[in-house]
């Protein structure tokens, strides 16, 4: 431990803190802008500067470690000038005139931090350095002219999730963040997991908006608009109307989407609970008949982005089932439409999802197996938190909804897919079932839990022996398994890997800001779901029992293989 | 050994291979084998010898007779009338400036006369692509004293005594930084040598590197032994050819000799070197920026501390310094911490390599004691202003550094005094400027360099040196406003105390310097719309005249 003044407290801590973490133990606050914990300190936007007596320059509080004896200040004219300065100059570049029509208004880095700065006028205006708005991608819109070179999308895209489809490019003035050679998004071999929106300060990066194509579809008397919500969507709404994170506000969530004029509501996690009876017979199937393991999850599209990319030839390991949200878009336009008589001609299916690479998904040519789209929009939870708010909905004032049957009902198994994890304990609670007809005493596979990167656990199932399985989160930790595949040290017979980390709760179509006691939050808030629902296990699902018994027959039948799986492309890198 | 009854350097620095030195050589190869002097006359291909403005030059040793600006069909002269007829060919030789007279012999010019070589002690004397050479003049003699009675305590002593400050600009004691690197934990630990020399003009470091490869070698050993590392880079711009292959040919020769690899003189002691080649980004000059470059990575500076003598290169100690500081190694350990001390000033021991350049009669790389006047340089070894004119402010440091006016030509060149009028001694470019130099033009210039190579990491460089330069532009096209002086003090100001690395931080010490001494220029062109010097295309060249 070391002692060190900051501000003339005096502050103990490990050696080696920074200044910045070492100043919240004495509650002083220094602004940041390019610092994001577990993601990147590197010094660069100057504005956590301060002045550690015997340095000659000022130093950025984000990386400058404690020792002892230190004496810091966080709060002179010399420090608020230079911030102040660091800051003006990034305003001077900025297109402000944009201001009120950015995604990103009033939930702004910049716009709050040159509030608190005191910033009043731009002194040094000059030539904008510009740039060019990439919106060709289903999922994200990048806006040069309004990035800040902060380099948090960069150090995400190529730290935390080894994709690098975007990088610092060029020098001095005309330094940009963009794809190789200036590229679209589109044309590179980006995943689309939208990781990159989370840590924008601004609002250079951002999904493409759904809204006014869902609005219009509300509006045509002719269709039957179809809602479905991802579990973690209702764990993390709330955010947007104030709540703290890790709130469950599903009931608020389901009343306000149906004032805003959706015909019906369904859940995804009902077809979440189908994926564990698909993918769990896949995977005994694979077991029994010596097929290709480990068997992969697929239900994370911008970890199939992933794979098909970067590993095209391990594509054989992927599970074949659809992600749950095109599987009850497609059971929407068949099962349902012939039940209610409905033209499937006429319904539109808008997903709202935790993620961005589901807007991608949701347009690639093989999904739509019944001769319709399965899903036909999708956005994301701020999309959703969008409308309600366009629509002048209080949403704290709401009563309860709920969900329509018959592609409503759903299990604790099922909520937890939006956590890491979540998928394959789901699983594990249905195969240790059915494979022994014995009830299972503890469904908590806790080893499985968290938000360790890459989590393993061995599972006794009496007729097959013992179950090796792993879970990995973050394409980085994703990229470990894959080579581990790849050079055949990973003996498991079940993976699961979810794009972004922490799993769908923190996936790229969520709130802001997100950071791992946001992630825990969030998933608890699923957990505590799971605890408290009477059917926790997805094959006591009664409805998913009817629907093989009225509709699909069996698991992996002709109807499921037409409705329910899919295949992959092999994409190489460009 | 064979004796030769002269030897003909023929200076092959790359400014003198871009003027044609080697069909000089070429022609005197065939002259002397003509003339039947084979056996007699050896030719050699030599570093840098220093006075660029003469080349193609040779020297003819052991007379030191030194001819200039030479065509291959005097070449040929040459070969006939002073090597088989021994006689002087007056023709060639150089005439001082101010009596017109020849002056035969290398020593007895004005721009050799006052130099101090330390670090060019091998240029211009030896063949760079032949180890022998190196070896015949104490070559990796050092490092056999370091290596055979010397405890790493010692050389950092030795160093530490010399007074030798960096000469890569920062001028911090390099002694210590040995010192801090030798104390460092770490499973590994490197070596760096810092050859991506991109000031502007200046060209020292690639003068040494193509003229005497072998001293930077045998320092990097040196050092490695000190601090013990068995790895050295050195980095070097892409924009240097020769150097690169003269080096690669020394550290071929230097492995094969033993003098790197395994167990050098028997000792135990292991060190090699290896190239890399940068790729055009003058930051990655900064040794940070440098560091993360080698890592494969886009060179940007990083935050210190944590400094590179504690978490280097790939997080590992590394000590890192420039091509300069380490030609002053070899001779530092043979000759003496004191030898070393006994040149230059005080504060600054030893002697600084600049380059001279701009409105001076002999430009070139000059090797002069710490301290000597800016004056002496300009006058006594520059010759003075070219065309009768007059000298109006000196440049150094490059675009980190700043404008020295004519009040100050009294100043001895050292790292404080330097500092204390706002400029600094830089890695040793030095400007010089005549009446027909536009001051404001000239900050712009170098605002414009700077500018273009920032990194764009913080904004305070990336924007800021923008926004001085869009005032600059604007100024010398004659839209400059009233408080544009102010603002660009402020901006330079702050984006000095602001910004990341050293390249922003004295990006505006071109234009402080400027406005602090020729305020009044800077006010001619904003307020009367003129420039003196006539540079300035949109503005008067002529003052207004007052009607009264």
């Amino acid at each position: 431990m070391v002692t060190l003044t900051i501000d003339g407290q005096k502050v103990q801590v490990e050696e080696g803190t920074t200044i910045l973490e070492a100043a919240r133990k004495v509650n002083v606050r220094i602004p940041t802008l390019c610092y994001l914990p577990e993601v990147q300190a590197i010094g660069a936007c100057r504005v956590c500067l301060v002045e550690v007596e015997g340095n000659r320059n000022l130093q950025p509080a984000c990386v400058f470690p404690a020792s002892e004896g230190l004496v810091v200040h966080t709060n002179n004219l010399r420090v608020r000038r230079a911030r102040k300065f660091s800051v003006e100059m990034i305003v001077s570049d900025h297109p402000m005139d944009d201001c009120l029509t950015c995604p990103r208004n009033q939930k702004c880095e910049l716009q709050k931090l040159a509030d608190d700065l005191g910033i009043r006028e731009v002194k040094f205006t000059g030539e904008k350095s510009g740039g060019q708005i990439d919106d060709l991608s289903p999922s994200i819109v990048r806006d040069q002219t309004k990035c800040i070179l902060c380099r948090r999308c960069v150090t995400v895209c190529k730290e935390v999730q080894t994709v690098s489809a975007i990088y610092t490019q060029g020098r001095g003035f005309k330094t940009r963040v963009e794809p190789a050679f200036g590229r679209s998004l589109n044309d590179v071999s980006c995943t689309l997991c939208g990781q990159c929106i989370l840590v924008c300060p601004v609002g250079a990066i951002t999904e493409k908006e759904n809204i006014e194509e869902v609005w219009h579809a509300i509006f045509d008397p002719s269709k039957f608009v179809v809602i479905q919500d991802a579990p973690a969507v209702r764990a993390a709404l709330g955010e947007e109307f104030g709540y703290p994170p890790g709130t469950l506000v599903t009931g608020k969530m389901l009343a306000a989407v149906r004032r805003l004029g959706f015909n019906r509501v369904f859940d995804t996690n009902f077809a979440a609970d189908l994926t564990i009876i698909e993918e769990g017979s896949e995977l005994l199937k694979r077991i029994r008949e010596g097929g290709v393991l480990p068997m992969i999850t697929s239900c994370s599209p911008g970890w199939i982005k992933f794979i098909e990319h970067f590993y095209p030839d391990l594509l054989p390991h992927l599970s074949t089932c659809k992600s749950p949200h095109q599987m009850l878009g497609a059971l929407t336009k068949t099962y349902y439409a012939e039940k209610a008589g409905i033209d499937p001609r006429d319904i539109v299916v808008v997903s709202v999802m935790p993620c961005t690479a589901k807007k991608f998904e949701c347009s690639r040519p093989e999904m739509a197996g019944s001769g319709y789209r399965d899903v036909d929009y999708v956005i994301t939870t701020r999309e959703l938190a969008k409308m309600i708010r366009q629509a002048g909905i209080d949403f704290a004032g709401l009563e309860n909804g709920y969900y329509d049957d018959p592609l409503g009902e759903y299990t604790g198994a099922a909520t937890i897919f939006g956590a890491t994890g979540g998928v394959m304990e789901a699983a594990l609670r249905t195969a240790c079932e059915v494979a022994t007809g014995k009830t299972l005493e503890n469904l908590d596979f806790q080893a499985v839990r968290g938000l360790d990167g890459i989590k393993e656990a061995v599972v006794p199932v009496d007729g097959i022996g013992n179950v090796k399985v792993a879970v990995a989160h973050g394409l980085g930790n994703a990229r470990k398994i894959m080579e581990r595949i790849k050079d055949g040290t990973a003996d498991y017979h079940f993976i699961e890997i979810m794009c972004c980390p922490g799993g769908c709760v923190s996936g790229g179509g969520q709130p802001v800001p997100v950071n791992d006691e946001i992630r825990r939050l969030r998933a608890q808030a699923l957990y505590q779901e799971d605890k408290n629902l009477k059917i926790r296990k997805s094959h006591e699902n009664p409805s998913i029992k009817r629907i093989y018994e009225e509709f699909l027959g069996q698991p992996l039948g002709e109807k499921s293989h037409h409705l329910l799986h899919t295949k992959y492309t092999a994409r190489g890198r460009f | 050994m064979k004796s030769w009854r002269a030897q003909v350097l023929v200076c092959a620095g790359a400014g003198c291979v871009s003027s044609g030195c080697r069909k000089i050589r070429d022609a005197i190869v065939a002259g002397v084998e003509n003339h039947g002097l084979k056996q007699e006359v050896k030719v050699i291909e030599t570093g840098c010898i220093g006075s660029c403005n003469l080349g193609p030059l040779v020297l003819i040793n052991p007379e030191g007779v030194l001819y200039q600006k030479l065509t291959p069909e005097d070449a040929r002269d040459i070969v006939a009338e002073h090597l088989a007829g021994g006689k002087l060919v007056e023709r060639l030789l150089y005439k001082d400036p101010l009596t017109g007279r020849p002056v035969a012999r290398l020593e007895e010019i004005d721009f050799f006369k006052y130099q101090q070589k330390i670090v060019l002690r091998n240029c211009g004397l030896i063949d760079p692509m032949n180890i022998e050479e190196y070896v015949a003049r104490e070559g990796y003699q050092a490092l056999h004293k370091v290596l055979t009675s010397m405890t790493p305590e010692k050389v950092v002593d030795e160093i530490i005594d010399s007074g030798l400050r960096g000469r890569g600009g920062a001028g911090f004691s390099t002694g210590l930084k040995w010192k801090f690197a030798r104390q460092a934990q770490g499973a590994l630990k490197y070596v760096v040598c810092n050859a991506d020399e991109g000031d502007p003009g200046a060209f020292m470091d690639r003068s040494v590197l193509e003229g005497d490869p072998h001293s930077v070698i045998e320092a990097m050993a040196i050092a490695g032994y000190t601090i013990g590392s068995s790895q050295g880079y050195v980095y070097i711009r892409a924009e240097y050819p020769l150097a690169i292959e003269r080096l690669e040919w020394a550290i071929r020769q230097a492995r094969e000799r033993k003098y790197l690899g395994r167990n050098i003189f028997g000792t135990g002691f292991d060190f090699d070197v290896e190239i890399r080649i940068g790729a055009g980004a003058f930051v990655c000059g900064e040794e940070t920026a440098l560091l993360t470059s080698i890592e494969g990575r886009r060179g940007e500076p990083r935050p210190r501390p944590p400094f590179p003598a504690v978490k280097g290169l790939f997080g590992f100690p590394t000590l890192i310094n420039n091509v300069e500081t380490y030609a002053n190694i070899p001779a530092i350990i043979l000759k003496g911490a004191q030898w070393f001390a006994s040149f230059g000033t005080e504060k600054s021991k030893g002697t600084k390599v600049f380059a001279l350049a701009g409105s001076v009669i002999n430009t070139g790389l000059v090797e002069v004691p710490m301290g000597t006047t800016l004056r002496d340089l300009v006058f006594k070894i520059g010759g003075g202003i070219m065309d009768k004119k007059q000298f109006k402010a000196a440049q150094t440091g490059g675009p980190s550094g700043g404008c020295i006016p004519a009040e100050h030509l009294d100043i001895p060149i050292d790292y404080e005094s330097l500092t204390r009028i706002g400029a600094i001694v830089g890695s040793g470019g030095l400007i010089i400027t005549d009446e027909n130099t536009c001051i404001v033009d000239f900050a712009r210039f170098f605002m414009d360099f700077t500018q273009s190579e920032s990194c764009g990491k913080c904004p305070p460089c990336r924007i800021g040196t923008k926004r001085i330069l869009e005032i600059l532009i604007r100024i010398t096209q004659g839209r400059g406003r009233e408080d544009d002086i102010d603002r660009l003090v402020e901006l330079c100001n702050n984006i000095k105390d602001t910004a990341l690395c050293g390249l922003g931080q004295t990006a505006p010490n071109p234009v402080l310097t400027t406005i602090k001494y020729f305020r009044d220029e800077y006010l001619e062109h904003i307020n009367d719309k003129h420039c003196r010097a006539g540079v300035c295309r949109r503005l008067k060249k002529q003052a207004a005249v007052k009607i009264s």
